[in-house]
């Protein structure tokens, strides 16, 4: 860990975080919502990254995780009032319990048949949030009265601090000794079993963490919004939009699908102007990264550097 | 009434669904490719066949022909373009290949959805109907256009399990699916092999995604639920396993009928879904899976 600390890639990290916590002084206010969206959308690409890059499986319904975050938190604060902080703290404990109750079933089944069921997880949730509309709001989304503050820069910085401690524990959790163990259990379950590890306490914990921060982060983000909709936090596009961010930015690095959100979402900003043709272009140029750099953005570079 | 209703709809919405996911499970149980981008070429295929006689002024009959020809090409290209590089990459290791393709065959599917919705709309299109007019079956006002349907999808499951089972194409395509190193063995090239079953699947898909254009009509929207609908079908009758897919289809086309006229349309789904995930709890490999 101490070696972290005096690695180019901390001191990279630092620079970049100190740069993005000056921006408010000196970029519009659009700039700082459109980046406010992107660190939240972030914090969902690096849980996914810890349990598809790390643990190895594909969670297809990273949507589930963060729409009953969601929607836990709005519903609270929308029929009971009560406080922001409450009701964040509460969905992001609702997350978790549904990661569990998730987790139980998917965990016995692996590859496809673990992608399928964690697919068909979202679709019966928004199926549920269109039945119960009168608790959810339907189609047309959930108001919610309060917000944490209006002050676009405090916003700004709130997205940013959170995103910064998710990235430091969730890449730390990923270099610790339970990343390594995560990392041979998803590439060879059986020697990582017979070498004494219990992968499936392991691949529950990575669980738990991923649906912990997926759930803060959708909380807090519908807090930003004020409305929860399933368009903007369940929908299966949101959830393609996350995978792809994270393979985009590098798989197992963590970071990298930090990186692969913001840039994702920056993107789909200046490729306004080509009108329905931005998701064409960006899901274009995502199959091109699969294709010929499998590594993503910091795997290429990381293994530039590794090279030299 | 109401339950001949129930048995004439539920048995044309199961054919349906049986036609579109046994060239999926064929996919995957020769060459283990589960293909996302699925739904996009069904409703390719559908969306081909509705510009042909609707832009082109083409009768129907080439409007079809030219639908199914349609999802053939856009299986071919989804093989060459995606599957066929990440196999052969060696920049991505062998055990993560079959995520490789997942996430590939996603994006490629997203595409040709949006390529769609950018020249064609995402107005719902659809295909005009071979035959039309109704017929009366056991008091149940039914379209010639239901029963076409069911009729078509049958023949085309017919005959390609007399393709499979009788030919020595299908022969050595059972063969790969069995034991690969064995074709390779016996002088058969896997490739063209894989060639073949995408050419069928792309008919396949090709039939039923017209036929579907044609009962039910398709959009640009009904690219993930289609996929999602066959994935469900094909893990529910066991990976692989294309009898086990026929009997998914039916037991999911006639829930799905009996939720909507007994419960409501809005619950369509539901039912289906919740007893994906009691299988997966009760039988992880499916109906007449293979572990």
């Amino acid at each position: 860990m101490a070696a972290f600390f005096k690695s180019r890639l901390f001191f990279v990290s630092l620079a970049i975080v100190v740069i993005a916590a000056t921006l408010p002084f000196y970029v519009s206010g659009y700039v700082l919502g459109l980046l406010t969206v992107a660190y939240y959308f972030g914090v969902f690409a690096m849980s996914w990254d810890l349990l598809f890059g790390f643990a190895g499986e594909v969670n297809f319904g990273p949507t589930f995780l963060i729409g009953v975050g969601a929607y836990t938190a709005g519903i609270l604060n929308n029929q009971y009032g009560w406080s922001v902080y409450l009701c964040v703290a509460l969905g992001a404990l609702a997350a978790v319990i549904a990661g569990l109750v998730l987790a139980l079933p998917a965990l016995r089944v692996r590859g496809p048949y673990f992608g399928l069921t964690t697919l068909v997880a979202v679709l019966i949730l928004q199926n549920f949030v269109v039945v119960f509309a009168d608790l959810t709001g339907g189609e047309i989304g959930l108001t919610i009265p309060d917000v944490i503050t209006i002050d676009p820069n405090v916003n700004y910085w709130i997205a940013l601090g959170f995103m910064v401690i998710s990235a430091a524990i969730l890449y730390g959790l990923s270099q610790s000794p339970i990343g390594l163990v995560l990392q041979a259990s998803g590439q060879d379950p059986v020697q990582a079993g017979a070498l004494g590890f219990n992968i499936v306490k392991h691949k529950l914990a990575a669980f738990i963490v991923s649906a912990f921060f997926s759930g803060l982060s959708g909380a807090l983000l519908v807090f930003y919004f004020g409305t929860a909709s399933v368009g903007t936090v369940i929908d299966i596009a949101v959830g393609v939009n996350v995978i792809v961010a994270a393979v985009l930015g590098g798989r197992r690095t963590v970071l990298g699908a930090a990186l692969g959100a913001i840039f994702l979402i920056v993107a789909g900003e200046f490729l306004r102007p080509t009108g329905e043709l931005a998701t064409f272009i960006v899901s274009a140029v995502a199959l091109l990264v699969v294709l010929f750099f499998p590594g993503g953005f910091l795997g290429a570079a990381l293994s530039r550097e590794g090279r030299s | 009434m109401l339950a001949f209703q129930i048995l004439i709809d539920g048995f044309a919405i199961s054919a349906l669904y049986a036609l579109g996911a046994t060239g999926f499970t064929l996919i995957f149980g020769v060459s283990g490719v589960l293909n996302l981008s699925h739904g996009a070429i069904m409703v390719l295929a559908a969306v081909a066949a509705w510009a042909a006689a609707s832009v082109l002024h083409l009768d129907t009959y080439a409007g079809a022909l030219i639908g199914v020809a349609v999802g053939m090409v856009a299986a071919f290209a989804t093989y060459f373009a995606v599957v066929q590089p990440i196999q052969r990459s060696t920049r991505i290791a062998n055990e993560e290949k079959e995520i490789f393709v997942l996430t590939g065959t996603l994006l490629w599917g997203i595409m040709i959805q949006e390529l769609i919705a950018y020249f064609f709309t995402n107005n719902a299109k659809t295909v005009l109907p071979i035959v039309g007019g109704v017929v009366n079956i056991l008091g149940v006002r039914t379209p010639k256009n239901e029963i076409f349907t069911a009729v078509m999808c049958c023949l085309a499951i017919g005959l390609l399990w007399l393709l499979v089972n009788r030919t020595r194409t299908g022969k050595a395509v059972l063969a790969a699916s069995m034991n690969p190193r064995g074709v390779t063995l016996l002088g058969l090239e896997l490739t063209r092999i894989y060639v073949v079953v995408w050419a069928i699947y792309g008919i396949l898909a090709g039939i039923a995604g017209v036929l579907l254009g044609m009962f039910l009509g398709v959009s640009s929207y009904s690219v993930g639920p289609l996929t999602a609908s066959a994935f469900s079908i094909v893990v529910l009758g066991g990976l692989g396993s294309v009898s086990g897919s026929l009997i998914a289809a039916f037991v999911v086309g006639y829930l799905e009928t009996l939720t909507a006229y007994l419960v409501s349309p809005a619950y369509r789904t539901i039912p289906a879904l919740l007893l994906l995930v009691a299988v997966m709890y009760i039988r992880p490999q499916g109906l007449l899976g293979r572990r």
